[in-house]
């Protein structure tokens, strides 16, 4: 099985069971003109604001995320001009701890991820085959949100109220007591909104993949990067909602004084470090799978032949995504873990290191095998090798326990995460970007410039990172401002200065390059590299529509031909005849061809949603709770507008998409995009209620401060009102179904959803009851302030799927649910199947947890 | 540090001391430590070259070369059988640093902001309380419980042994011990605000029979505890 992509073309006649038809030939600008009409933003400013196309958003997030990245970096300098001698004066220890907090949380949360999302909504159309994500507003809604709170840390920056107690926000140092002012809630609230376009990236991302491929492309032949992708997202959906817990945990505890991590309250401190390396260590991995998908795309291209291991090389992606959950405690080798649990997580961070290696020699191997050519983007993936491999040996050093004792908190550890992130992530991605800029610009680059900054990035980097090890194994501790008492490493230190100056240097280059390409580059020919795959087919730079007509089993693999006959309409779907924004569905293995879905068009929704979400996070970090009542509301009501735009209120025919083959559209199909990503948002949903029964475990186990106090209203009343909140959400259930069974006979769906609507306000009701007269106060244990939280969980959950039936009267009222339209039944019936299943956990966690004391 | 001198090389060592060195290991927990990471630097030196050398015969034409030695040999086979054996260096020589119920010194550092409250056994079993300074008798090992007064902090004598925080609401206890008399440096490894840079202390060795001034009895606000 050398290359399955290869071999999977040649065997391609035996089951060729998928051959559809071309469309006839049109002329290419005709067409042009008529689809991108229909797909371009409005004119002006305000076409900025209401854009939802994905190489708009896609192009817009990695340029923010490049200017986080420059103030990052600028940040970083201010560092190193700090420690370059041992008494600097240059910052107060106030601001020095302001700017290494924000240095660090910048780069995660406002550049390296924002980045890797941007690439994936820019590139992943354009590889697959298909027009724009697959929910255009949700992609507008993730970038305002990235804006709007890493705007709120940069502003608290400016006026010197910045997070100061470190990336990862350690208790009780971030409490209320040892931080008081806003600087941690800026941290808390504006990460946490930030994290909105993470998750929302992860949803549309994953059903874009499973199912938006060209038909034909089946999910075992697709192109790596979207494999890589794939597993990328997997690990946002799963990894980013301990992240969202333990903020939402930390600032309840900041604000309302409810305890998670106070011991003497029955918290812990280390439930913070265990949700946070949860997401943490996962993180390094979601932020290097991109890259490495980008330099499995580049590498055949650049030594003119295909990947090496394709099939070893997804096993290892998906071994990744899996192990990587496992060894988050590595971090936390100092803590005093038990010492089989010590060998434990020190074995699976060992082993983590081998689906990395076998990427890395398949990359060789794929090298061996062609003949690399020293082109920009190959100088770029050389310096990757250097620095990654050299960053994965010293991880594995840190993986050896009693190694990592000396070596932890230490320079050590700054330069080891340096050439992890910066040789897995930065120097893929500026390859990436060497290799992608013609086609985001359609231009050709500047002699000479390139190779300049690489030159002096890369020995810039090592310059200041490489003698860092030694620094660290010298004792030089992370996040000190002066070390009056060590001259002997002021030469080391001074040292990685005057290299990181270089380096931000060679960065500059690196920008001034870019300008220069999209200013004054000469036209571009249509596929530079000539590279195979869809990405290339397109014109330059990319049109808004991307395929004028959409590609199908037969134009997989790409090249001139290809893209001459997909501009020309022979390929599915072509143009717009019916002025809409049209793509197409397919299976989520075999990538037949399901149905047509007709996407919303540019809107100013998704601003105006964010920044009421934003007008949230304001009152919020202004004390002013009160006030953030109204903001809940008018998000909720911006959420039911969002849902009316995605209802319709008459049938449409169904859509011929090639000559003799007829699909239904979206409104017609039960499991529509939106039915999917439901699926997605679930499954992240649902992540985030197992790290809550997690903590509510951890607590009960671990932590100091128990057995907590007596229960003061645990009696037959209390556990009755429980009892019946859990019965009505199950009813929901039965309900939900009957009113689909209505629909479907054509019979009144309003009898079902009226009954749906009062049982889940009974729920509701029940649990407001239940916290209003009989919950024990939350501030007086940890035990008592899960229970809040889980209550709230729930109550939350009975909210919504009031909502969702409330929105299905509403569909009946209009006229929009027949026996061939579902609207919002299908995803009513998810979530209130969902909140049924969390409220009886919960009420079963509650009984265990009251008999086991 | 000399009697580990012979087992690295001692041209390398000479770039390496310094009061908070690792590398410069005044006592065999240290010593364990600083000779897995020379091991590990020579390995990690190998196999960064054995890459490199592998990436430059790539350059030059197409050849016929099997994807089942690089994925398999190279990639599984080669990775597992190096993490296997560094594993087992790690887990062997985590084995001998482990505290052990021995009957060694016990000893307590308490952290606070900005400094160490320490309680160490002075004359007979008088219980001898220190602020910024902490004393332990030469040759034995040395258990030391490790607490904290309101944020996390850790303990850490870069050229005795390596870290362990100090959090709230627990007691961990780390193993250590010192070969010869002298102050070494002791650090807060864990960011802990303001005053994190400076929060220093000494470690002072002494000869068993040679008890240091601060821990005799003769300065009664400095006696008396008895946890």
């Amino acid at each position: 099985m050398t290359d399955i992509r290869a071999t999977a073309a040649d065997a391609e006649t035996p089951e060729a069971v998928l051959d559809i038809p071309a469309n006839p030939p049109r002329r290419a600008l005709g067409l042009h003109r008529e689809i991108d009409r229909v797909w371009r933003n409005a004119p002006g400013w305000w076409g900025h604001v209401t854009a939802v196309n994905h190489t708009s958003l896609g192009l817009r997030f990695m340029a923010t995320a490049l200017v986080f990245f420059a103030i990052g970096g600028i940040l970083a300098m201010l560092i190193r001009a700090q420690l370059a001698t041992h008494e600097g004066a240059f910052l107060d220890t106030e601001l020095y701890n302001q700017i290494f907090t924000m240095h660090g949380s910048i780069m995660m949360f406002l550049f390296a991820i924002p980045m890797l999302e941007g690439m994936g909504i820019y590139m992943l159309p354009k590889m697959l085959g298909t027009r724009d994500m697959a929910f255009p507003r949700l992609t507008a809604l993730g970038y305002w949100c990235f804006l709007f709170g890493g705007l709120i840390m940069l502003t608290a920056l400016f006026f010197g109220v910045a997070p100061r107690d470190g990336w990862f926000m350690y208790t009780p140092l971030s409490s209320a007591e040892y931080s008081p002012g806003i600087n941690a809630d800026v941290w808390l609230l504006g990460v946490t909104f930030v994290e909105i376009s993470a998750i929302a990236a992860a949803v549309e991302i994953t059903v874009t993949i499973l199912r938006q491929r060209a038909p034909g492309m089946k999910l075992t032949e697709m192109p790596l990067f979207a494999w890589y992708m794939l597993g990328t997202v997997a690990m946002m959906l799963v990894g980013f909602p301990p992240l969202i817990l333990a903020s939402v945990l930390l600032e309840i505890e900041r604000a309302f004084g409810w305890p998670f991590f106070d011991v003497a309250r029955g918290g812990d401190p280390l439930l913070w470090q265990h949700l946070f390396w949860l997401f943490g260590h996962p993180e390094v991995y979601i932020i290097f799978l991109p890259a490495a998908g980008a330099i499995s795309t580049i590498i055949p291209v650049m030594c003119r032949t295909t990947i090496m291991g394709y099939g070893a090389i997804v096993a290892a992606v998906v071994a990744l995504v899996f192990l990587s959950f496992g060894l988050w405690v590595h971090h936390m080798f100092t803590v005093g873990i038990p010492h089989m649990a010590l060998a434990f997580f020190s074995a699976a961070s060992v082993l983590v290191a081998v689906p990395t290696a076998v990427q890395v020699f398949a990359w060789i191997g794929t090298m061996w095998k062609g003949r690399p050519q020293l082109k920009l983007p190959m100088l770029y993936i050389l310096g990757f090798f250097l620095t990654f491999v050299m960053g994965g040996l010293t991880g594995v050093m840190l993986a050896i326990v009693p190694f990592n004792w000396q070596a932890h908190d230490t320079a050590f550890v700054t330069a080891h995460l340096h050439y992890v992130l910066i040789g897995g992530f930065v120097f893929p991605i500026l390859a990436a970007a060497a290799y992608w800029m013609p086609q985001i610009t359609g231009r050709v680059r500047v002699r000479g410039l390139g190779e300049a900054a690489f030159w002096t990035i890369l020995v810039g980097f090592h310059g200041t990172f490489f003698i860092m090890h030694l620094t660290g194994l010298l004792g030089m501790r992370r996040r000190i401002d002066v070390y009056p008492e060590n001259p002997e490493w002021v030469w080391l230190n001074l040292t990685s200065s005057i290299f990181g100056f270089v380096m931000a240097i060679g960065f500059g280059l690196f920008l001034l390059d870019l300008v220069l390409q999209a200013r004054l580059g000469q036209r571009s020919p249509r596929n530079p590299w000539r590279a195979p795959g869809l990405d290339w087919s397109l014109r330059l730079p990319a049109p808004s529509y991307n395929f004028a007509s959409l590609p199908g089993p037969r134009h997989l693999a790409g090249g001139d031909q290809v893209a001459l006959s997909l501009s020309r309409g022979q390929g599915l779907l072509p143009g717009a005849p019916r002025g809409t924004r049209e793509l197409l569905v397919t299976g989520i293995g075999d990538a037949r061809p399901d149905h047509v879905a007709i996407l919303p068009g540019n809107s100013h929704l998704p601003l105006r949603l964010s920044a009421s979400i934003g007008l949230f996070v304001l009152f919020m970090l202004a004390g002013l709770y009160w006030l953030t009542l109204p903001a809940l509301a008018l998000v909720a009501v911006l959420i039911w507008v969002w849902g009316r735009g995605m209802a319709w209120g008459a049938d449409l025919p169904p859509i011929e998409v090639a000559p003799g083959m007829t699909l239904p559209v979206h409104v017609h199909r039960r499991k529509t995009l939106a039915y999917t990503g439901a699926i997605c948002l679930l499954v992240a949903n649902g992540t985030f209620f197992a790290t809550l029964l997690f903590g509510v475990a951890f607590l009960h186990v671990v932590a100091p401060g128990w057995p907590a106090p007596p229960m003061g209203n645990e009696d037959l009343g209390s556990a009755s009102l429980v009892a019946g909140a859990v019965v009505a959400l199950g009813l929901g259930t039965v309900i939900a179904r009957l009113a689909e069974r209505a629909r479907l006979a054509g019979h009144a769906v309003s009898g079902p959803a009226v009954a749906g609507l009062m049982v889940n306000f009974l729920a509701l009701g029940l649990i407001a009851y239940l916290a209003a007269t009989a919950m024990d106060d939350p501030t007086r244990h940890a035990r008592d302030a899960l229970r809040g939280v889980l209550a709230g969980y729930i109550a939350l959950h009975a909210l919504v799927v009031s909502g969702f039936a409330a929105f299905a009267v509403d569909q009946w009222r209009r006229g929009e649910l027949t026996p061939r339209r579902a609207g919002c039944l299908p995803v009513w019936r998810l979530w209130q199947d969902y909140s049924a299943a969390v409220a009886l956990i919960t009420a079963a966690v509650v009984i265990l947890q009251g008999a086991g004391g | 540090m000399k009697r580990f001198a012979p087992l690295a090389v001692p041209l390398l060592l000479a770039g390496c001391d310094g009061p908070a060195s690792t590398l410069a290991p005044a006592g065999p927990v240290a010593a364990e430590i600083a000779w897995l990471w020379w091991a590990m630097l020579a390995g990690a030196a190998a196999i960064s070259l054995l890459v490199g050398v592998m990436i430059a015969m790539s350059f030059g034409p197409p050849r016929e070369t099997s994807t089942r030695r690089w994925t398999h040999g190279w990639g599984l086979g080669f990775s597992l059988v190096v993490l296997t054996t560094l594993l087992g260096a790690g887990l062997w020589v985590g084995e001998r640093i482990l505290p052990r119920d021995d009957g060694a010194v016990e000893v307590r550092a308490h952290a606070f902001m900005w400094g160490w409250h320490f309680t160490q056994p002075g004359e007979g079993d008088n219980m001898v309380e220190t602020d910024g300074t902490l004393y332990v008798p030469v040759g034995q090992p040395i258990d030391v419980i490790v607490t904290a007064e309101d944020v996390i902090h850790s303990f850490w004598v870069p050229q005795l042994a390596g870290k362990m925080d100090a959090i709230p609401g627990r007691e961990n206890v780390m193993r250590f011990q010192v070969d010869s008399p002298g102050t070494y440096r002791g650090l807060c490894a864990e960011f802990c605000g303001l005053g994190h840079a400076g929060m220093l202390f000494d470690l002072v060795a002494y000869e068993p029979g040679d008890l240091p001034e601060a821990l005799l009895p003769n300065e009664p606000a400095e006696e008396g505890a008895n946890d």
